[in-house]
């Protein structure tokens, strides 16, 4: 009979000290097949959550229950592969979601244009949009600020809320967008800031909140971490580094 | 203006850079710039055309002006005629193929080092195939030191890289103690810090000094923080082995990483002034690679494998321990696929082996390129092959801070024992004396008694 001897590691109590793969144990100087299906699997998960579709349904389902308007957007990227290749086309929305937009053109201001994109991870967004928002919208409501149509844009980068933000007129514009997926995480959802958009702002104009999922940022933090930074960025008139010392002094008094 | 005919259809260059960049095999990069051949065939039309040009048309027609960048006025200034006088009259087709012929060994190539641009290095890579690039770079030895001696033929060393997303201390050692037992770290121990602030990166460069002279690990560590925090590092008397920075290939990139070239001159000496080398004075650690300066809008209408090997122009200027490129980082509007990575890694490896430069890899992707570990695994076999000095060695391919894949601690077993390869010398009679490699390199389970399975409790 043969037998293999796969050898766990002696320091395997380590593990506890750092989420990163440790203490591994190994056959030979090779990873065990349970160690590298737990690889692919984790691979596999990040690789599908950048291809899953947007739940562009569920999330008109879900704004029209609220009475919200909603649009339904598109950036300049015809598909998935052409969105990886060209990031300043996912920047800008097609020619029909302009006009689409021009249509809708306010007779008003707006105080916030929020935006769903699915970004590098359409899980991350299918996952959590809605249920932050549920939470950020009462905020939102309470406050008294003004929320233009909610923007979905399919393929789209960060940057794309600057144009849907300025063709809405609003004083400020958020993406919720899904983060590129690592293998640990492939559900990250991140929401960016923007005060006053304008085509050509950096992301050295916005402040972020990242890491929104199940194991990291919860909804409810987050809710109240955005609504908190919107309601500085309305009374400062700002976003991006300068905001976030702005709050950061204020939130030491 | 440059021309070549295919068939019945002439195919014009407007210049140097263009040629050079419709010469390049195709990535997507260079698409995105708008600087990439149309067709497959106005390609090869630049290759022939490249490959007949003069070798010393690139001291008439420089890619990025004298007068506009600093980095074309370090190539230019520091050429060295003499070493260049005997291939003065080769083409860069004559040139790749001497570097093929039996004639050309580690010894001649060296002694023409200074003669060739980088301009003409990326010239002749891009008329060559993958088995040329690997042929060509293991022809050559780049040897550094500093506490060991990395670059040897028959070595493989690997950078331990144990990130931690908050810096935690005891994660990072965790992850360290990990490498080291897999006998991983030979490179260096290097950490991209979360934070790039004084009093973190202080702590951590304190964590990795202590480690090693408690443990007398052979080694040296650094802490790829910014260079203008590294000297701050110094003056605040910082235990500095290797100051890490970013580098790129043209003035308006190192601009972008907030650096000018004086800056690196006063961090080298800064470094050297420490003599905290043992064994030599090598005591830089540059990173590089394609793509960064058309992602900082700077490459200023050059190819992305051209910008990429003038990188190393800069490099060579002081010394380095270490140069790796991150080839596979970028994301996949650079180097879409596998396919492109790959390629990418063999003309860097290769260029940077014959500027001079002791070359690493960080042979890695993004989970949104179209890439996988098989690749890295493909990967990894070529680069063993062509002589590289280093790759990373992080836990389970997985860095948890930056979020993407690299190649483990197990690949660095996996090349060496596949390729016959072994650690840096004193780094092997290290581990040799802890009892954790026999006489062959093969691992053997530690004692869980050694002081650094106990070192966190």
């Amino acid at each position: 009979m043969i037998k293999i001897f796969p050898s766990e590691d002696p320091w395997i109590v380590l593990k506890k000290f750092t989420a990163a793969r440790i203490a591994l144990g190994r056959t030979g100087s090779s990873l065990t097949t349970e160690k590298i299906l737990a690889l692919n699997e984790a691979h596999a998960k990040a690789r599908d959550s950048i291809y899953e579709p947007l739940d562009k349904i569920k999330l008109v389902e879900y704004f029209n229950e609220e009475n919200r308007d909603v649009l339904e957007l598109c950036s300049k990227t015809k598909d998935k592969k052409e969105f990886l290749l060209r990031p300043d086309w996912g920047k800008q929305l097609n020619d029909e979601s302009r006009l689409k937009l021009n249509d809708n053109t306010p007779s008003s201001a707006f105080d916030i244009c929020i935006n769903i994109s699915n970004g590098l991870s359409a899980t991350a967004v299918n996952l959590y949009a809605i249920p932050l928002l549920k939470i950020l919208f009462k905020k939102i409501d309470e406050a008294g600020l003004k929320i233009a149509p909610v923007c979905i844009v399919e393929n789209g980068r960060v940057a794309v809320s600057d144009e849907t933000g300025i063709l809405l007129n609003s004083k400020l514009s958020i993406i919720l967008i899904g983060e590129r997926p690592g293998l640990t995480a492939s559900d990250s959802m991140s929401a960016y800031l923007t005060y006053q958009p304008q085509i050509g702002n950096t992301d050295a104009q916005r402040n972020c909140v990242s890491n929104i999922r199940e194991g990291g940022l919860s909804y409810d933090d987050a809710a109240t971490e955005i609504f908190s930074l919107i309601t500085f960025s309305m009374q400062k008139k700002l976003s991006g580094p300068l905001l976030k010392s702005a709050k950061s002094v204020s939130g030491n008094q | 203006m440059y021309s070549s005919t295919i068939g019945h259809i002439t195919f014009s260059f407007k210049d140097l850079k263009d040629l050079m960049a419709k010469a390049t095999p195709f990535r997507s990069g260079d698409a995105l710039a708008g600087v990439a051949a149309e067709s497959y065939q106005e390609r090869v039309a630049a290759q022939y055309a490249l490959a007949n040009l003069p070798l010393n048309r690139f001291l008439q027609e420089l890619v990025i002006p004298y007068e506009s960048d600093d980095v074309s006025r370090l190539i230019i200034d520091n050429h060295d005629k003499m070493a260049f006088s005997p291939i003065s009259g080769f083409t860069v087709g004559a040139l790749r193929d001497w570097l093929l012929s039996d004639d050309a060994d580690h010894h001649s190539i060296s002694a023409l080092r200074k003669g060739l641009t980088p301009e003409m290095i990326a010239a002749v890579s891009k008329i060559m195939r993958n088995q040329d690039l690997m042929l060509v770079a293991s022809k050559i030895q780049v040897v550094t030191r500093f506490r060991n001696t990395i670059g040897l033929k028959g070595r493989l060393s690997s950078r331990l890289q144990p990130n931690h997303p908050t810096d935690n201390f005891k994660g990072i050692a965790a992850s360290i103690i990990d490498g080291l037992l897999y006998g991983n770290g030979d490179a260096v121990i290097g950490i991209n810090p979360a934070k790039d602030d004084i009093q973190n990166t202080s702590g951590l460069l304190h964590m990795l000094d202590e480690m090693i002279s408690r443990f007398s690990i052979p080694t040296q560590s650094s802490v790829l923080c910014h260079l203008t925090t590294s000297l701050e590092l110094i003056n605040k008397n910082a235990p500095v082995d290797l100051i890490f920075q970013s580098i790129g290939g043209t003035q308006k990139t190192n601009e972008s990483f907030g650096i000018q070239l004086n800056m690196l001159q006063e961090a080298h000496l800064a470094g050297i002034e420490l003599k905290r080398g043992t064994i030599g004075n090598n005591c830089m650690y540059f990173e590089t690679g394609q793509g960064s300066s058309l992602s900082a809008n700077a490459h200023e209408g050059v190819d992305q494998q051209t910008c990429e090997a003038r990188a190393y122009a800069v490099a060579r200027q002081f010394n380095p321990m270490l140069v790796n490129s991150v080839v596979g980082f970028i994301g996949p509007e650079y180097l879409y696929d596998g396919k492109q990575i790959t390629r990418a890694a063999l003309e860097d490896h290769f260029c940077g082996k014959m500027m001079g430069l002791p070359m690493g890899m960080d042979i890695c992707y993004t989970n949104h390129a179209e890439a996988d570990a098989n690749d890295m695994d493909n990967l990894l076999v070529l680069m063993g092959a062509a002589g590289c000095n280093y790759i990373m060695g992080v836990p389970g391919t997985d860095d948890i801070m930056l979020n993407y894949q690299s190649t483990s601690f197990h690949d660095t077993l996996f090349i060496r024992k596949l390729l016959n390869l072994k650690p840096a010398p004193e780094f092997e009679t290290w581990l040799f004396h802890n009892g954790w490699i026999d006489e062959k390199g093969t691992l053997i389970p530690p004692s869980s008694s050694h002081p650094l399975l106990n070192y966190l409790f």
